[in-house]
Parts: structure tokens; sequence; C-alpha cells
């Protein structure tokens, strides 16, 4: 490995440093080290051993290593319906972790306690604890999740707190109208695509990359 | 086969077996409360019965038949050894699920345990002789029993307390797509609140 008390130079003519602030030098380094503790309760956590597994590899982001320990971990993963008598649990894991921690409510249920509205569930994890990142999603893909974790990065590295929320890239309602429109107006299917007519839909085709 | 079973409870109880049916091949006997456990024993212990496997044991809430006995307990029964089934019933309890109480038959089935303990969490039927009956879903804080339908659907009992935006210091609305109906545009909350007594 050659001789470890050699001097560090840079080579060329740029004897360079660069300036930057601490908090975004921190921010910076915070964002591609976030060590997880996946508290997972219900079906949302096939999603998340997808996610973690070789095909959509959570280690490209710098957020794989999974920590059993609130005390090592500041990324906490919700995944799944947190019940009432679950959020006593929830928050005591919450303060156990190290500062600074976060928090990614992963999926409808977590973030909204979902179709669940009764006695039982606790209607958002943030009724109880602090939350960074939102994923919809019944479960969410892989790909909502990535883009979740994305979303908290970008927050880590800009140092700012204020909740957020992954954009579905299709808006349930708006694809559902579409396909009633569709299914009502089309006699033959080659005439799908010009029998979109309805505000809704041609927006939905839009944000779609326009019809192909 | 069929019928054997409601053919042998109607001789041996008579008037205790209030009423019987064997709609689409589904033996069912309404039974007398205080009559439960005697019922429950002979099924287990007849031999040509043989009921060996407690299969099922929950609650159903009629709030308009408060007279003959509200709450409906159903139990399911199977025989390993004879293939056949049987559903039991009992009515208990009034308007107010005073008197809500039936035998504990843990003595004959200990599969039964858990379910009873179940019913009492979610139903409020009280079983005599259970010798651990505790809640076994909710917690014992716990107020009430949720599947009685007098109570309020909307009422949540929350172990901690809900955090409030003066405390949180962000906004605590949510945002699309979960909105002010917590994602839920299906759910009740758009709908008009139901007075209860509770207010």
């Amino acid at each position: 490995m050659g001789d470890v008390n050699r001097s560090l130079t840079l080579d060329g003519s740029e004897q360079g440093f660069a300036t930057t602030r601490v908090d975004a030098l921190l921010g910076w380094a915070r964002k591609y080290s976030l060590f997880a503790y996946p508290f997972v309760t219900a079906c949302c956590g096939m999603e998340y051993m997808a996610l973690t597994s070789p095909r959509y590899d959570l280690a490209r982001f710098g957020a794989e290593a999974p920590r059993f320990s609130p005390r090592q971990s500041d990324l906490l993963w919700v995944v799944g319906t947190i019940s009432q008598r679950q959020a006593p649990v929830l928050k005591r894991i919450y303060e156990q972790m190290m500062e600074p921690k976060y928090v990614l409510a992963f999926g409808t249920c977590a973030s909204s306690g979902g179709f669940y509205d009764n006695y039982t569930t606790v209607a958002g994890i943030d009724k109880v604890i602090p939350t960074d990142v939102y994923i919809p999603g019944c479960p969410p893909r892989p790909e909502a999740v990535m883009d979740g974790l994305m979303l908290l990065q970008d927050r880590i590295a800009r140092n700012e707190r204020r909740p957020g929320v992954v954009k579905p890239r299709l808006d349930p309602v708006a694809e559902a109208k579409a396909l009633v429109q569709i299914r009502k107006s089309a006699k033959d299917p080659r005439e799908v695509l010009p029998a979109i007519k309805t505000e809704e839909a041609r927006s939905l085709v839009e944000r779609n990359g326009g019809a192909k | 086969m069929s019928q054997l079973a409601l053919d042998k409870l109607r001789e041996r109880f008579g008037a205790a077996i209030l009423e019987t049916h064997s709609q689409f091949g589904d033996d069912t006997a309404v039974v007398e409360p205080s009559a439960w456990k005697a019922v429950c024993t002979f099924l287990r212990e007849d031999p040509a019965l043989d009921f060996d496997m407690p299969v099922d044991l929950c609650g159903v809430d009629y709030p308009s038949r408060a007279t003959t006995g509200r709450m409906e307990v159903v139990m399911h029964l199977y025989s390993i050894s004879q293939k056949h089934r049987i559903r039991l019933k009992a009515r208990v309890g009034d308007e107010d699920m005073d008197g809500a109480e039936l035998d504990s038959v843990t003595s004959i089935w200990a599969g039964m345990n858990w379910l009873e303990r179940e019913v009492f969490d979610m139903s409020g039927v009280k079983f005599l002789g259970h010798p651990d009956l505790r809640r076994i879903l909710m917690y014992p804080e716990f107020e009430g029993h949720p599947l009685q339908k007098t109570y309020p659907a909307e009422l949540t009992q929350p172990l901690v307390e809900y955090r409030t935006e003066e405390e949180a210091g962000v906004p605590l609305q949510k945002q699309e797509p979960f909105g002010p109906d917590e994602g839920m545009s299906f759910g009740r909350r758009g709908l008009p609140r139901v007075e209860t007594d509770r207010d």
C-alpha cells in the first residue's frame, strides 16, 4: 500500500481548497450515512424487503445498513399500520434515537391511518412522533419509496425539517375517470386515445408524457 | 347424518333448545343461556357426536332484539372423528348489556380460552368460571367494548396523547394526497358527525 507517512499533495496547477459552511458539509455527510431502524408492522414490509434486496438495492443511496437498536440508528422507517396499542412503543423507540434523527412514514397507513378509520388504529404516526417524509401507496412501489428517500436526503442536505410528501406519479382518481371515459366512448379499441376528451383525462395524458 | 346432532339435542334438552334450523346444510341450534354448558358437555361427550374441535366463538350485536337477548354468542364446533359440524347460538344481555353472562366452556375445550377472552373484549359478554377473563386484543386502559353497536364509530382512546401543532412547531395539516380527510375520501370523516351520548 505504499508509504503511509508520505505527505499528501495535490498534483497539477491548482493547489485547491473548497469553501463551504459547516452545516452544509454536515448535511452532505449525513445524507449518505443513514442508519435505518426498520419498524415493520404490516404488509408494507414486503415492499421494504424488495427495496433492500438486490433488485432495488437501497445501498445505492447510502441508506441500506439496518441497525436493530434505536440508539445506533438515525432514520426510523415506520412501515405499516400503527395500532393504538403500539403507539407508546413507537414513541419510546423514537425517543431512544440519537439526534439528528429522521422519520419516514412508509405507506398510507403509517402516513394517515389509511382505511383503518376506527377505534384501534393511530390515524398517522405524526399524531405521535414528528415525521419528515410521507410516502403514499398501499403499499407504495419501491420506486416511490426511493423517491421518498431521495426527498429526505434532499431535506437533510439543505438542513430543512419541513415535512414532505412523495408525489404520486399517477393520480388514481383522474386515472379512474379517464378509464370510465374511455370505456363509455370507445367502440373500437383503436379509438381509445382519440376518445379521451375530458379535462382530467387530457391532463393525465399530458402528465404521463403525452399520448403515444 | 345431518340433523343427528339436532335431533339428539332436542330429545335430550327439550325446551332448552329454543329453535333449530339447517339452512344450506348448516345445523344450527339456539340454546337457552342457562343450558349452555350442559349442551356443550353433551356435544363433547356423546360418542356419536364427539365434537372435539372448537372452531370459532364470536358475538353478534342486535340492539333491536333487546327483549330476547341482544348479544348473540355464536359457537362453531367440528368433530374430527365424525366429520360433522354444528353451530350453537345463545342470546344474552338486555338493552344495557345487563345479564350478558354465559358459563365458560374452557373446561370442555381448552382452546375456547382465548376465544372467550376475545368475545369478552370485543362484545362484553362475561364468561362465568373462565380462568383468566382479561382483554386480549385491546389494551387494559380501553373502556367499553368496540363491537357493541352502541360504541361510537369515531371514538378512539389513544394511549399516547396526540401532538398538537404548537408543540410540533410545524403545520400538521396533511398535504395532498392525504388532505383533511386523512386520505380516506370514502371514509366517514366526510359525512356529518352523528351525535352520541358521549358528547
